[in-house]
């Protein structure tokens, strides 16, 4: 009996442990309360403006000091990249690419992709150290000082943007667009490769106007765009948001993303820890008092046939 | 053993009777000349090397991970495959400890220490992954991301790695001759089990749940809801599969351990545990129909996804599930035993299947991940280190038979 006592008592220290690892409640509030930042930036791209002139990546390059930049006027001659679809790596953060215009063969329809700053992004959901924060001014921001390469971020973007420094052995870091932290709070100022466009594809607000801007455009050009923001709603909404004259998904986008925010997939199972370690142990003790005292009866039958035994002889 | 008898005053030392089996070091170095032992040293001989220039180098060179590929076998096999087929210490300890199936209890010792070995080199496999290994703390002490899976997986994995070394502990006492240490640890052998039920349920599940963050990359086929419970289940069938397997290996390789060997004793055994493989594949089989029409997947199931699908469902669950049963009811051990292999095959598949095949699936096959030649040596380098590790242990610890100066552990 004593011992038993001890072992559900030692039990009960794990379960304690369990709990305090747990303490989900208020984390997973936390992640709940994301949608209120009301005052978030964000930035609406209009495809129907933009020329290609790969100005912005060239910005992006210039203001987070990355490797392999080039003169201004080489983006701009060169269209030769252009011939396949690009995606974000390493060393750029943001790249544009063209597409044919279904519509028009002889306009194409130029594309800046770059980290779409989700109200409730996935790669925040996925580290598991905390590496990311999403700020209440709408960035979600990379903490390189606690990633610990697991790349599990990488694979959780639905977006497919956070890429990897593959190459660097010792201290890779998770690369992607940083909304340009440092220039929209510090500074006051618009991102870099807003600040470059030269034909205003970009438009840097706060996010809640920028909806309703983007649905005036479409209302007043009723045949320049399709009646679709994206971004307002796939994932639960993100920072950057589209405007397009022909279905998205002829422009790269992935239209099958849905409307639930990433985190939410897996805050049910996460709901369940501390249910198990209460609900186990208690079945666990359950089965093993019940095989005890199945034991202890076999026992007694036994030594009570063989006292039988003694006594008939 | 032959050259202690000729010598006959030689009294091995502590270092000889323990490290080198009751040997002289030369004798014990002679008698590691084995066609086994020399295929290891092949393998190790390109695998260290390998090792170091993924150290050295990062995972650039010496993978095949891309952006749109973060994750590769490391992952797909060392880890998720390591994981699940270790579960044997779990799936056995519940059996012996907690429902007193005692004609399994011969078995626990085993189960557990390969399910020791599994994780501990599941975890070294990890490390070779990871951006910045030498962090590999961090999720415990620095920065806690209570809201990722991953950080449950992190957390239950280290945690169980602890139960079940308590678990291992008293053979270790045992080969050390500490008695009071045993005696500790025989008694923290229940509340280890009955924590590392927890533990071992909700991170087996969890490495499924990883999943639930990617509906948009993996193929809905295999995304569902049910992710944390399929994972959950074929970790039983994978860690009572390996337990037949493992049994079968290790009383044929190490039988003149075991003193009073009873091959009536191990088939009585093999077969309940065929038995309980079946039944549980039988409920895994409906369960993942249920997912199907939950998710209501039917029309890919006529694609080349879904082929592959069927293959996985059909081939290495449903079939072997009846072959089982047939086998138990016939008591067919070979075939028990060579259904269990099936079986494991399945697992492994069912894992790469979730982590590689299905994964990614709508990127263009130009931009698809197949491993670099470095990844596989690696994987099979550290299966090597661990297959020997284990041998080292079954060589010396009382792990296939009671120690005469020991009582059984009684619970």
């Amino acid at each position: 009996m004593h011992s038993d006592r001890r072992t559900f008592l030692k039990i009960l220290a794990g379960t304690g442990i369990a709990t305090a690892l747990g303490s989900n409640n208020s984390a997973l509030a936390d992640i709940a309360t994301l949608r209120g930042y009301p005052d978030q930036f964000g930035v609406l791209v209009d495809t129907t403006v933009c020329i290609g002139c790969r100005r912005c990546e060239w910005a992006c390059k210039d203001w987070n000091k990355l490797p392999d930049q080039k003169a201004l006027r080489e983006y701009e001659k060169d269209q030769a990249v252009f011939q396949k679809i690009r995606r974000t790596n390493a060393d750029t953060f943001t790249v544009v690419n063209r597409f044919q215009n279904p519509r028009d063969g002889s306009k194409h329809i130029y594309v800046k992709k770059q980290c779409m700053h989700c109200y409730e992004p996935g790669c925040a959901s996925s580290c598991f150290v905390k590496a990311f924060t999403k700020q209440p001014v709408g960035a979600v921001t990379y903490d390189a000082s606690l990633c610990v390469g697991c790349r599990y971020c990488m694979a959780a973007c639905p977006f497919d943007m956070p890429a990897y420094q593959y190459y660097n052995a010792f201290t890779p870091e998770v690369t992607k667009c940083t909304f340009c932290f440092d220039r929209i709070t510090k500074e006051g100022e618009v991102p870099a490769c807003v600040g470059i466009c030269p034909v205003e594809t970009m438009t840097f607000g706060k996010r809640t106007d920028l909806i309703d801007l983007a649905h005036k455009k479409i209302r007043d050009n009723p045949g320049r765009y399709v009646n679709h923001v994206y971004g307002e709603n796939e994932v639960g909404g993100t920072s950057w948001m589209y405007l397009s004259a022909v279905p998205f998904n002829m422009i790269g986008f992935r239209t099958d993303l849905g409307s639930v925010p990433i985190p939410s997939m897996s805050k049910p199972f996460l709901s369940l820890v501390a249910p198990v370690f209460i609900v186990i142990p208690a079945l666990a003790m359950g089965f093993y008092s019940f095989k005890k005292r199945r034991d202890r009866l076999v026992e007694e039958e036994i030594k009570q046939a063989l006292e039988k035994k003694k006594e008939g002889k | 053993m032959d050259a202690t008898a000729v010598t006959t005053e030689f009294k091995p030392t502590w270092v000889q009777e323990k490290l080198f089996l009751g040997m002289t070091f030369k004798e014990y170095l002679r008698s590691n000349y084995t066609p086994f032992n020399a295929v290891a040293a092949f393998i190790l001989a390109i695998g260290i090397p390998v090792i170091m220039y993924r150290l050295i180098y990062g995972l650039g060179p010496s993978t095949n991970l891309s952006d749109n590929n973060p994750w590769g076998i490391w992952i797909g096999f060392d880890m998720l495959c390591g994981v699940a087929l270790a579960a044997g210490g779990f799936v056995i300890g519940t059996a012996v400890h907690l429902m007193g199936m005692k004609e399994y209890g011969f078995l626990f010792r085993p189960a557990v220490l390969t399910g020791f070995l599994g994780y501990l080199f599941a975890i070294i496999a990890l490390t070779f992954d990871l951006g910045r290994y030498y962090r590999i703390p961090y999720p415990m002490v620095v920065s806690w991301g209570v809201n990722s899976v991953l950080f449950l997986v992190a957390w239950h994995v280290a945690l169980y790695l602890g139960c079940q070394f308590v678990e291992w502990c008293p053979a270790i006492w045992e080969w050390l001759n500490l008695k009071k240490l045993r005696k500790i640890f025989v008694k923290a052998t229940l509340a280890a089990t009955i924590f590392g039920v927890c533990l071992s349920m909700l991170h087996q599940s969890a490495l499924g749940s990883i999943f639930l963050l990617m509906p948009e990359k993996l193929h809905p086929l295999w995304y569902s809801e049910y992710i944390p419970l399929f994972f959950f289940m074929t970790a039983i069938v994978g860690g009572l599969a390996m337990t037949i397997i493992e049994s079968m290996a290790s009383h044929r390789i190490f039988s003149q351990h075991i003193k009073d060997h009873d091959p009536a004793h191990l088939d009585r055994v093999t077969i309940g545990l065929g038995k309980a493989t079946s039944v549980t594949l039988f409920a895994y089989f409906f369960m993942k129909a249920v997912g199907l029409a939950h998710g209501n997947s039917w029309s890919y199931l006529e694609t080349a996804y879904g082929y592959w699908y069927l293959v996985e469902v059909l081939g290495f669950v449903l079939i072997p599930a009846f072959a089982l049963m047939y086998a138990v009811q016939n008591n067919r051990v070979r075939m028990v035993r060579g259904w269990a292999i099936v079986v494991v095959i399945g697992i492994v598949l069912n894992r790469v299947n979730h982590s590689i095949i299905a994964f990614n699936w709508h990127l263009a096959w130009a931009d698809r991940y197949v491993p670099h030649w470095m990844e596989v040596v690696l994987t099979v380098t550290v299966v090597t280190i661990g297959i020997l590790t284990f041998q080292w242990i079954m060589n010396r610890m009382p792990i296939l038979y009671d120690h005469p100066d020991f009582e059984p552990e009684k619970h």
